[in-house]
């Protein structure tokens, strides 16, 4: 259950529970004021965590720029406070600064160099054992948080 | 494409720039101009000039002003990766109270979030709780993390400038002598050191500005939690000259925040003394006699031409939100300013033609928001108006209601969170007149 926090922007959600859910329609990216999350993706029955995010990252900018789904489900490891930023603001102000749509596709582009190495990972891991693949194992040793 | 200044008049390694002022427009424009020209490798030398200690409760350590962030600020600062921690944070605002004569209506946001900040500017009011100094004004928050990017703050006040072979050359009081590649004044306009722009041969003219009220009433955390909670107290009150009047709850105070025409002592008491208002505040508090407040300058105009060859003007004394969303106007003027200063160089004509057109931007807003708050005024003056209005909004704010038009426009007349110009788009729709009038005509009908 999601709650509003005091004093911390935005709404919180404890532990375990679904910020979005892969498959669901969004309209909204989200900024994590405190905490962390966790980004999931299903595939084949599976669940692979493909990152975990810190205060400051954001997730779910995909369905501001493309009409799909999510594509992942992201999910509170413990409490977290998140802060959600509208389409429309986060639209216009890439129309009226583009310095802020820089700073927005410089940390996608990191985030998709860091999907990269994850992508690497998972193929091992499934040319080994799919199913002992630790999420873990990965946010050690790479620098995490590919795209949502 | 080639920049619009000459090889002289752009920024390049080692360039200085001195900044005036560390409130808001300041620290945002040092720390974004530090983080641009990072992106382009070139290293900048970046000085703060700030005499006052944000962290002093009381006036010492004060920018004079409401004290809210507007949820579209707090979303772009979000994006950007600027978070508003606890510690600055006083209160989360979810939702505001309509008071008016006829009655009262709480109106929620669409997504039941917390997406507007009520911060102190600097320390706190005077008389703040030692359990509350712990906490970070917004400006000392916002001037550390400019610091963080590489400004250097020089804790001193400037008071002469000179021109030395086409740069400006500062004199502080601490008796340190300075020449810039770029000066940019982000003095606000309540400060005495604006008088020495005007008199620079800049052909700067400040913003027109009219005096506003604004107090801190201690009631204690209980309290404003048990009257006030987590929702923005706005006032719509048949007062001569009183424009908008909220309550604005914090930590242990809450801030009182008058705007209108030349707000005075009787207006004042004319507003605290109102019925609606005596409901609001707690049962068996009274006036003190002794508390923080102010009657701050408010931009009611822009400036005229905020820039030279060298010189920026940031924030408020450049150009302003009419009433609202000052800070918010400060973020997009210092940013304009230091992406041209970045890419374009610093001359007049770069400035002119890429920072003016962010000042025209936000005074063509002004403009039409004059004709928004014409339009409160309207409703404000006719008791039937205002019971079509509370009519209309207790509709939208039934749950289940999926129309919002009347709450939103409000919301983001009030709390600055949309340019006005988007709210006047919307209170121009046929079927909003429409369902207005309406409203007037049922919640008046046993009166006819």
């Amino acid at each position: 259950m999601s709650s509003v926090c005091s004093e911390v922007l935005g709404r919180r959600y404890q532990d375990g529970d679904v910020i979005i859910r892969q498959g669901e329609p969004g309209d909204c990216m989200f900024v994590i004021q405190e905490g962390r999350v966790e980004v999931l993706q299903r595939k084949g029955g599976k669940e692979y965590c493909l990152a975990v995010l810190d205060p400051g990252d954001f997730f779910g900018e995909m369905a501001l720029f493309e009409q799909e789904v999510r594509c992942a489900t992201v999910r509170a490891l413990g409490d977290v406070c998140v802060l959600t930023v509208d389409k429309r603001i986060f639209m216009q102000r890439m129309h009226e600064d583009a310095s802020f749509a820089f700073k927005i596709l410089k940390r996608m582009v990191h985030r998709l160099r860091e999907m990269e190495k994850v992508l690497t990972h998972m193929a091992d891991a499934d040319r080994f054992e799919l199913a002992s693949f630790e999420p873990t194992a990965w946010r050690a040793d790479a620098g995490n948080k590919p795209t949502t | 494409m080639a920049p619009t200044s000459p090889p002289e008049l752009m920024l390049a390694d080692f360039s200085r720039i001195g900044v005036i002022g560390g409130g808001p427009a300041g620290s945002f424009f040092a720390y974004f101009l530090l983080e641009m020209a990072e992106t382009v490798g070139v290293r900048l030398e970046v000085d703060i000039y700030e005499p006052r200690d944000f962290s002093l409760p009381g006036p010492g350590g004060c920018n004079m002003c409401g004290g809210v962030v507007s949820e579209s600020l707090v979303q772009a600062l979000a994006a950007e990766g600027i978070l508003l921690p606890p510690s600055v944070v006083q209160r989360g605002i979810d939702s505001y109270f309509l008071h008016m004569d006829v009655g009262d209506v709480r109106i929620e946001t669409p997504r039941h979030e917390k997406r507007i900040a009520t911060v102190y500017r600097g320390g706190g009011p005077r008389g703040t709780p030692m359990s509350d100094t712990q906490r970070q004004g917004l400006d000392g928050h916002l001037l550390k993390l400019a610091v963080g990017r590489g400004a250097r703050l020089i804790r001193s006040r400037v008071d002469a400038l000179e021109w030395v072979e086409g740069r400006p050359r500062t004199k502080a009081q601490n008796g340190t002598e300075q020449t810039y590649d770029l000066l940019v004044p982000a003095v606000g306009i309540n400060s005495g050191t604006l008088k020495m722009f005007v008199s620079a041969g800049l052909q700067y003219h400040p913003p027109k500005a009219s005096k506003t009220y604004i107090c801190e009433f201690c009631l204690g955390r209980d309290l404003i939690k048990r009257d006030l909670g987590d929702s923005m107290h706005v006032f719509l009150l048949n007062i001569p000259r009183l424009e908008f009047a909220a309550i604005i709850p914090k930590g242990e105070f809450a801030t009182l925040c008058l705007l209108g025409e030349d707000i005075d002592k009787g207006l004042v008491q004319a507003f605290l003394h109102s019925p609606v208002v005596q409901e609001v505040l707690p049962p068996d508090w009274q006036v003190p006699d002794n508390f923080c407040h102010c009657s701050p300058k408010i931009n009611i105009g822009s400036a005229v031409r905020p820039f030279a060859d060298r010189v920026v003007f940031v924030g408020d004394c450049a150009t302003t939100r009419l009433y609202k969303d000052g800070i918010g106007a400060a973020y997009r003027t210092a940013k304009a300013a230091a992406k041209t200063a970045t890419f374009e160089g610093v001359s007049a004509e770069a400035f002119r033609l890429h920072y003016e057109p962010i000042c025209q931007r936000i005074r063509r807003d002004n403009f039409l928001g004059k004709v928004v708050f014409s339009v409160t005024r309207l409703i404000q003056g006719w008791e039937r108006s205002r019971r079509g209005l509370l009519r209309m909004l207790f509709e939208e704010q039934r749950e289940g209601s999926n129309r919002h038009d009347m709450s939103t426009v409000l919301w983001d007349t009030f709390t600055g969170s949309a340019p006005y110009g988007s709210v006047l788009g919307r209170i121009l729709w046929p079927s909003f007149w429409g369902r207005f009038l309406w409203d007037i005509v049922r919640a008046n009908g046993h009166r006819a």
